[in-house]
């Protein structure tokens, strides 16, 4: 039963207490919220991620203000008054263009780490999936948002990405249109895209980050090692004192002091790509403004959906649409896929390793063939790499269903 | 030992705060009216072919003006010192919107008077108030003589002298 | 330390993505064209020396089609039924010897269509502005004229408007091909705004004639700065059949310098806050900084004799 004590000043601590029990929140979430100590830099990037998401909703505030989603003022209102007239509206438009790039830069590193550290297995599997929707979330956020500015690439990207939808030989023109909502994109497009983008996508984020946090809490975070430690004996090392022996860290102060110098060095490097070196991000056929009688020499999508785009390319239409379905979905599948019992950097899991840097590269040579004109030699390579793909994951069971136990940890 | 780690810790969060005090000054900046709204701040109004008791309403800033020319017969408004001289004739030149609750009332030109619909204030053809619900004249905007032009936004000498007078508004 | 070397396999495959996705594929895209300096090395020198007195006369044949306000010579025509008899309004004058390549002009006077690169698109029909030199001193004459009533000082918006803006218009500057929209103010009662309109309609007129003279209407310029490489730009003004073979655009012969002013006006109208962000970069990137390293001692005074 809850107890309020009558002699409490209001809004001091024993008040907040009693009424909002802060203090068990401040244990449970911060300075008693337990991390492994064997772990490196790469175990910030959710928090990297959490500070870039917050940038984009912050620069995008200041966007929306003065963003007009008509197509006959939505490039004006977005490369003259907010780039001009605004004040530090470029600065805004620039880091809400350059951290919707490097997110996912962000997002592959935090995704591949879990990769190599097993960090999917052994009652994590929900994180792996709450983060896989994740991606696929801030992927529809980010096609979305770049349909705003209406720019030549805004409208062709438009154009060809909800083409996909036709679904090859079924032809679903219908359904095409609908999903525009006229017979081209347009201003009923342009809406409903500005919707998704403003609201609806940021509500399934915000939701989604809160569903990521709540699968992390009950089998915490991995380590470098994929030890299984007893979180609770821990603990108590560390609360009584024995630092150096205990195999956890609170998150406040101890992990925070280390996720804030990380966010340190890539607030470093994000700003000086936000003011010298932004047009990976802001690409230059974008500020022409979309021309429905005129499609770009060369269109692509962002460099994050590189890869993909290029899995669908090498292959006629509809076994093209088949592999382009199957690499959506198959990393959702990776937890079950894994058939190993073992949880160990990848250096440490035989065939495993191999997998895991081929895999790495071979999305890698995807996604720059995936930029590239599809002629000639590049052809050839995007063929090859889009069959790796597909034999890898095909491979995988097998791989590690063959896979020796890894011994026990140092 | 762990006051130097939370000596550590303050002085980056103060430092922090500092970083949060330049991107709150830039929010401010960003909610600012654009130069072009600012710009817009001024109409210019030509009185050349203005007729007697004929009212005109411009729009200024987003306000509707009221131009009168007013007649000598009028011979209260005539006098009155609000009213502003240009090229040998009496204007009144205001912000046509009542001072009760905004609204703008209409002219009735036999009875050389403003009648509000809303509560039934009245303002004679020089602005002052006839009758109550309104506290005060009809404003007069800031405004400068050109000849035969009058233009809104800018306060020229003739302003200037009302508003010392205390019959601006 | 064993994080450095996680953090320079991260840094490795990120720069090798960066590089195949950016540099890489782009130089795939985009052909390398060579720039070339402005020098225009296609033309002779001419070797006649040009008076400016003779050159005087010879201009008065000009008068015809161009004004000329330095020597106080009126259009004859306005923009509009100009553009209706010759496609585009032809330009005043006053500028060319300012802006203008010197062998450029000498020739161009004496061989337009060849010289502005547009003998492909006058194959069955005269090139608006025929031949105004018969020989290479006629040439020089008038070079040296135009050379004598230019002005000293051109700014940047003057010589976008002389080379670029009777085809090209810039609404973020709210320049027309045309001249600059005038400053109106609709009706009261009936929101309309007659003026603007009237304008409007001569625009139209003109862009109609403009569309049937280069079979295309030239894109607006406004932007163009960001939605160019800077590399492009010059070698495409400097040679437009080099980058874009078939154009309709001609080559319009401006000198470095010309092109520079021009330039710097695409600039300034088409990234105006560049001036900011270079006066605030430094700022934000020294505060990070700065805040790394605080970062970076409360990390150390956290972790000291933990592992």
């Amino acid at each position: 039963m809850a107890h309020f004590d009558p002699n409490a000043r209001p809004f001091s601590h024993q008040w907040l207490n009693d009424r909002l029990a802060v203090d068990t929140l401040k244990r449970v979430l911060s300075t008693e919220y337990w991390i492994p100590k064997n772990i490196n830099f790469l175990w910030a990037m959710g928090m990297v991620l959490a500070a870039t998401f917050g940038v984009l909703l912050i620069s995008g505030i200041f966007l929306l203000m003065y963003y007009i989603p008509d197509t006959k003022q939505a490039f004006d209102s977005v490369n003259y008054t907010i780039m001009s007239e605004v004040g530090y509206g470029w600065l805004w438009r620039h880091m809400h263009g350059v951290a919707a790039s490097v997110v996912f830069l962000i997002i592959y590193i935090h995704m591949f780490t879990g990769i190599y550290y097993g960090s999917y297995k052994r009652g994590r599997e929900l994180i792996w999936l709450s983060g896989m929707l994740l991606f696929v979330s801030f992927s529809a956020e980010a096609f979305s948002g770049y349909m705003l500015p209406w720019g030549q690439m805004s409208y062709w990207a438009g154009m060809v990405i909800t083409n996909l939808f036709s679904l090859g030989s079924l032809d679903f023109q219908g359904l095409v249109e609908w999903i525009r909502g006229d017979y081209v994109p347009g201003q009923a497009f342009l809406g409903r895209f500005f919707m998704l983008h403003v609201l609806l996508m940021p509500l399934v984020i915000m939701a989604l980050i809160v569903l990521h946090f709540g699968t992390l809490r009950l089998p915490h975070v991995n380590n470098k090692d994929g030890e299984e430690i007893d979180f609770e004996a821990e603990a108590e090392k560390w609360k009584a004192g024995k630092r150096k022996e205990a195999k956890v860290i609170p998150f406040n102060p101890v992990f925070l002091s280390k996720d804030t110098f990380v966010l340190g060095v890539y607030f470093i490097f994000y700003f000086y790509l936000v003011f010298y070196h932004f047009e990976f991000a802001m690409d230059p056929v974008n500020f022409d403004p979309a021309d429905p009688l005129k499609t770009p020499p060369h269109i692509y999508p962002e460099w994050y959906f590189l890869w993909s785009y290029e899995i669908l390319r090498p292959f006629p239409k509809d076994p093209g649409l088949i592999a382009f379905g199957f690499a959506q979905v198959i990393f959702f599948l990776l937890p079950f896929l894994d058939r190993s019992p073992n949880v160990a950097p990848a250096n440490r899991r035989g065939i495993f390793k191999f997998w895991f840097w081929i895999l790495l590269v071979d999305m890698i040579v995807l996604t720059v063939m995936g930029k590239v004109p599809p002629i000639g030699i590049y052809t050839t390579i995007g063929t090859v790499a889009a069959w790796v793909f597909i034999i890898l994951w095909v491979l995988l069971p097998f791989i590690t269903k063959a896979e020796k136990p890894v011994r026990g940890h140092k | 030992m762990s006051d130097r780690r939370d000596f550590f810790g303050k002085v980056l969060g103060a430092y922090a705060g500092l970083g949060a005090l330049g991107a709150l000054y830039a929010a401010k900046r960003t909610w600012d009216p654009l130069p072009s709204v600012k710009a817009a701040g001024f109409t210019t109004i030509d009185l050349s072919q203005a007729q007697e008791n004929v009212l005109y309403t411009e729009m200024w800033r987003g306000k509707p003006i009221f131009v009168l020319k007013v007649p000598k017969q009028d011979k209260k408004a005539y006098e009155d010192k609000r009213l502003i001289t240009v090229g040998g004739d009496k204007f009144f030149i205001a912000i046509g919107l009542c001072t009760h609750l905004g609204c703008i009332p209409a002219y009735y030109p036999d009875q050389h008077k403003f009648i509000c619909a809303c509560h039934g204030g009245q303002f004679d053809a020089a602005g002052e108030v006839l009758k109550a619900p309104p506290p005060s004249p009809l404003v007069i905007p800031p405004f400068t003589v050109k000849g035969k032009k009058v233009v809104l936004g800018e306060a020229g000498p003739e302003y200037k002298k009302l508003k010392e007078a205390g019959l601006v508004a | 330390m064993k994080e450095l070397k996680v953090l320079a396999v991260v840094v490795f495959f990120t720069l090798v993505t960066y590089w195949g996705v950016e540099p890489y594929a782009h130089s795939v895209m985009h052909k390398h064209v060579e720039f070339k300096n402005f020098k225009y090395e296609d033309l002779n020198p001419i070797a006649a020396k040009g008076d400016a007195a003779k050159g005087q006369a010879l201009a008065a044949a000009c008068a015809g089609c161009h004004s000329i306000k330095a020597a106080k010579m009126p259009a004859p025509m306005d923009p509009v039924t100009a553009s209706a008899t010759y496609g585009v309004n032809p330009p005043d004058l006053s500028l060319a010897g300012a802006l203008l390549d010197e062998k450029y002009l000498a020739h161009f006077l004496k061989d337009p269509t060849h010289t502005a690169m547009v003998a492909h698109k006058f194959k069955n029909k005269p090139y608006p502005m025929p031949p105004m030199a018969t020989d290479d001193q006629s040439a020089a004459d008038l070079v040296a004229y135009f050379k004598s009533i230019a002005p000293k000082e051109v700014t940047a918006k003057e010589a976008y408007e002389f080379a670029c803006g009777r085809c090209h218009e810039m609404r973020y500057a709210k320049w027309t091909q045309i001249g600059e929209e005038p400053k109106t103010k609709p009706n009261i009662q009936t929101k309309m705004d007659e003026e603007k309109l009237k304008f409007q309609e001569k625009l139209a007129q003109y862009k109609d004639h403009l569309v049937k003279y280069l079979g295309k209407l030239p894109p607006d310029l406004s932007i163009i700065v960001r939605a160019r490489s800077e590399d492009f730009l010059k070698t495409f003004v400097e040679d437009p059949q080099a980058q874009l073979p078939g154009t309709a655009m001609p080559r319009v012969g401006v000198n470095k310098e010309g092109y520079e002013k021009v330039f710097q006006y695409l600039e300034e109208v088409g990234d105006p806050s560049k001036p900011k962000r270079e006066a605030v970069g430094p700022w934000v990137i020294g505060y990070f900084i700065l805040f790394t390293f605080l970062a970076y001692l409360w990390y150390k005074s956290q972790w000291k004799g933990l592992k």
